[in-house]
């Protein structure tokens, strides 16, 4: 079996794969921030203790973290579409709205789990914390903002980052609706050159860079969050 | 019967045992003490090969224990050894904590070994508890089990690492005892260990150690009231004051 | 969606059974225990070989777990997709590419999980087997392994957890299990796909949330039968 790794490593082959990884951290870093943001939020509002929000926001974790995120893409992209009126669902097509409701989609899914990973980092912050913010005279918002969630983050980081993992991961999901990311130009590239293993090798060796660099990232941020914590 | 001949070993650059030469003869008590760090715990673990010595020689009835053709599992098989904080094996009852060995290295039919090891729990007080699990005994009642499973194998010597600094102080009577009659029944024995009533009674000889060195060697009564090396005077004082 | 519920549920239970292939949640629910119970053993060897002494048993376990982990579980598929095929000399079905894909992934991460387990056993406990003479060997069957894996029962039942989600994946190489079917209902109703979905990831959300509940029954349950073992035995 003979390799042509070269032939794929140039001119148009190349530009696939370009594309392909650039699609994927595209939707990787949009999902991303937009999850932490919302899952910061979530916290948040679960832990004013206000009953209707902590069911609304438990049942939210609960779908997302008991329904695969595959299926979660689907309900997004062939379900909720449908529900908006007909020409804006031609223009969403015509915009991109793959991309769009892959978005959402692995959004909402990370934000479920990190907001359980920051939760637990929260309960693991002594409640005694919450009562020095307020004797100070700080309000909620105030002690969350500046007392606990800073501890909680950092308490919580060995697991975001790990869900950071598992967000990069699962972009390749995007496929399965037409996102051309990366694992998309994998199946490109094979169907049109049928050099399966370079194809397949090319695009693996990208992932592994991403994940391992962000798995180092991650290692790094713990041993430097565990010196600083031991002041 | 063991014997220590110009034993060193480091850790790293620290040097935790300096110019070790002693003898324990058959029979004998010996307890080690010292201030912490003194190197006494690192001393006895070199006599099982728990730990690794860098220079000098351990005679065991004569032979190297370092030698190539020598194996450490049957050479351990032949040394009881006590832990502080016990290591009993949860997942097993009182009973086959002191039976697996006997089972696994001296490959004893089961009959045989739940005997032997009815009776080892009946001479440390504990047959009743035969079929208890670890978490359910008290830390007495725990090491007193992993003494029994210490003598499983028939060893000639058995070692103690601090045998009862993890007990309770109203524990820590009823594991000594145990210990008392293994010195009358003639057990050599080497114990590392801060009890100093349990010394004065049924040691033959205190070895004290400071810095990785042996300091002074002598009986119970002569170290207790008259201690010759400065620091050994100052460990004694030390000791009564507490 | 009530009656959706009731025209289709047989088909998202068991696909096409009775006249065809099993298909559908009874399909997923297949290939999620053959992937856990055949990755078993071989997460044990990993495990094992990751907290080894030995260099030599370390380096390689190093390397598959963290390039299996380090792909995409669809990577994982359509590598399988390619080579088995190729290994074998003849085309094979869809399922046991499936399957090949789920074993390497779950021996990876339960891999991982059963290090942890071996490494969680107090080292005291090690010393003291072999202060007794228990070789290495005899130290790993009678004391670690029995404890590690009583252990780890909650991680396991985790995993499974994670694999069923996983077979989902399975629809991309046409596997008919239950996201597979969700699709063909779909195809079949046109109108309703908002529900025809919703129904499926509420099959997944009944199974999965059920065993995650397991999953804290079991961990309650070994917290409970193994003590604490730090109060058990002085500092260690």
């Amino acid at each position: 079996m003979e390799i042509h790794l070269l032939e794929l490593l140039q001119g148009y082959y190349l530009q696939l794969f370009i594309a392909g990884t650039a699609m994927t951290l595209r939707l990787f870093f949009a999902s991303l921030f937009s999850g932490f943001a919302l899952a910061v939020l979530l916290t948040a509002l679960r832990a004013t203790g206000i009953p209707v929000l902590r069911w609304v926001i438990a049942a939210f974790v609960e779908y997302h973290r008991n329904v695969p995120a595959l299926v979660q893409i689907f309900v997004w992209y062939f379900g909720v579409s449908q529900l908006f009126p007909a020409a804006i669902r031609n223009w969403m097509n015509a915009q991109n709205g793959e991309f769009l409701f892959a978005y959402i989609a692995l959004g909402l899914n990370v934000a479920a789990y990190m907001s359980e990973d920051l939760r637990s980092g929260l309960r693991s912050i002594a409640r005694t914390q919450m009562e020095a913010a307020r004797a100070l005279g700080l309000n909620f918002t105030q002690a969350m903002r500046d007392v606990m969630l800073p501890q909680a983050l950092r308490v919580a980081s060995p697991p975001l980052v790990s869900q950071s993992l598992g967000l990069f991961k699962a972009t390749s999901l995007a496929m399965a609706i037409g996102v051309a990311e990366l694992t998309y130009s994998a199946r490109l590239v094979d169907s049109d050159t049928f050099r399966t293993f370079e194809a397949f090798a090319i695009v693996s060796v990208i992932y592994l860079v991403g994940s391992w660099s962000i798995a180092g990232l991650g290692y790094l941020l713990e041993s430097r969050l565990r010196r600083a914590g031991s002041q | 019967m063991i014997v220590f001949n110009d034993v060193q070993k480091w850790y790293g650059p620290l040097q935790v045992l300096c110019d070790i030469n002693e003898t324990i003869e058959r029979g004998e008590v010996v307890v080690v003490c010292g201030p912490s760090g003194s190197g006494k715990s690192t001393l006895i673990r070199t006599i099982n090969r728990l730990e690794p010595i860098q220079s000098g020689r351990i005679l065991i009835e004569g032979r190297d224990i370092h030698e190539k053709n020598v194996d450490v599992n049957q050479l351990r098989s032949n040394i009881g050894f006590v832990f502080q904080s016990f290591n009993l094996f949860p997942h097993l009852s009182a009973l086959r904590n002191v039976m697996l060995a006997m089972l696994r290295v001296r490959k004893l039919e089961r009959r045989e070994a739940e005997e032997r090891a009815m009776a080892l729990l009946a001479r440390v007080g504990l047959e009743d508890k035969a079929q208890s699990y670890p978490p359910q005994l008290s830390g007495g009642q725990q090491q007193r089990v992993a003494i029994a499973r210490a003598l499983a194998m028939q060893p000639p010597i058995i070692l103690f690492d601090e045998p009862t600094s993890a007990l309770d102080p109203e524990m820590v009577g009823e594991v000594l005892q145990v210990m008392k009659a293994l010195a009358k029944d003639g057990m050599t024995m080497v114990c590392v260990t801060h009890e100093m009533g349990f010394a004065r009674d049924v040691a033959g000889r205190v070895l004290f150690m400071d810095r990785g060195r042996i300091l002074e060697r002598t009986t119970p009564e002569a170290f207790f009231h008259k201690p010759q090396h400065p620091r050994a005077q100052k460990f004694v004082a030390d000791i009564r004051h507490a | 969606m009530l009656e959706l519920l009731q025209t289709y549920t047989p088909w998202l239970l068991v696909g096409q059974y009775p006249s065809g292939p099993i298909g559908g949640l009874a399909l997923t629910l297949f290939l999620a225990v053959t992937g856990l119970v055949c990755a078993f053993p071989l997460s044990v060897l990993v495990g094992i070989a990751r907290s080894s002494e030995s260099r030599w048993a370390r380096a390689p376990a190093f390397v598959i777990v963290h390039i299996v982990r380090g792909l995409p579980v669809l990577m994982l598929i359509f590598w399988c997709y390619y080579v088995i095929p190729l290994l074998f000399g003849r085309s094979v079905p869809g399922i046991a590419t499936l399957i090949a894909a789920l074993i390497f992934y779950e021996m990876a991460f339960l891999g991982e999980v059963v290090r942890a387990g071996i490494q969680a056993i107090p080292k005291g406990q090690i010393e003291a087997a072999r202060s007794l003479g228990l070789s290495r060997t005899r130290c790993m069957l009678d004391i670690v392994l029995p404890q590690a894996l009583f252990n780890m029962i909650p991680s396991i039942l985790s995993q499974f957890i994670n694999l069923i989600k996983n077979t989902s994946l399975g629809y991309i190489i046409s596997v008919e299990e239950l996201t597979y079917f969700g699709h063909q209902i779909n195809s079949t109703v046109l109108t309703r796909p908002m529900e025809v979905f919703l129904m499926v990831a509420a099959f997944y959300f009944v199974v999965c949330f059920s065993l995650a509940r397991l999953v804290g029954w079991t961990e309650r349950h070994v917290r409970r039968r193994r003590g604490n073992l730090i109060a058990q035995g002085g500092e260690q």
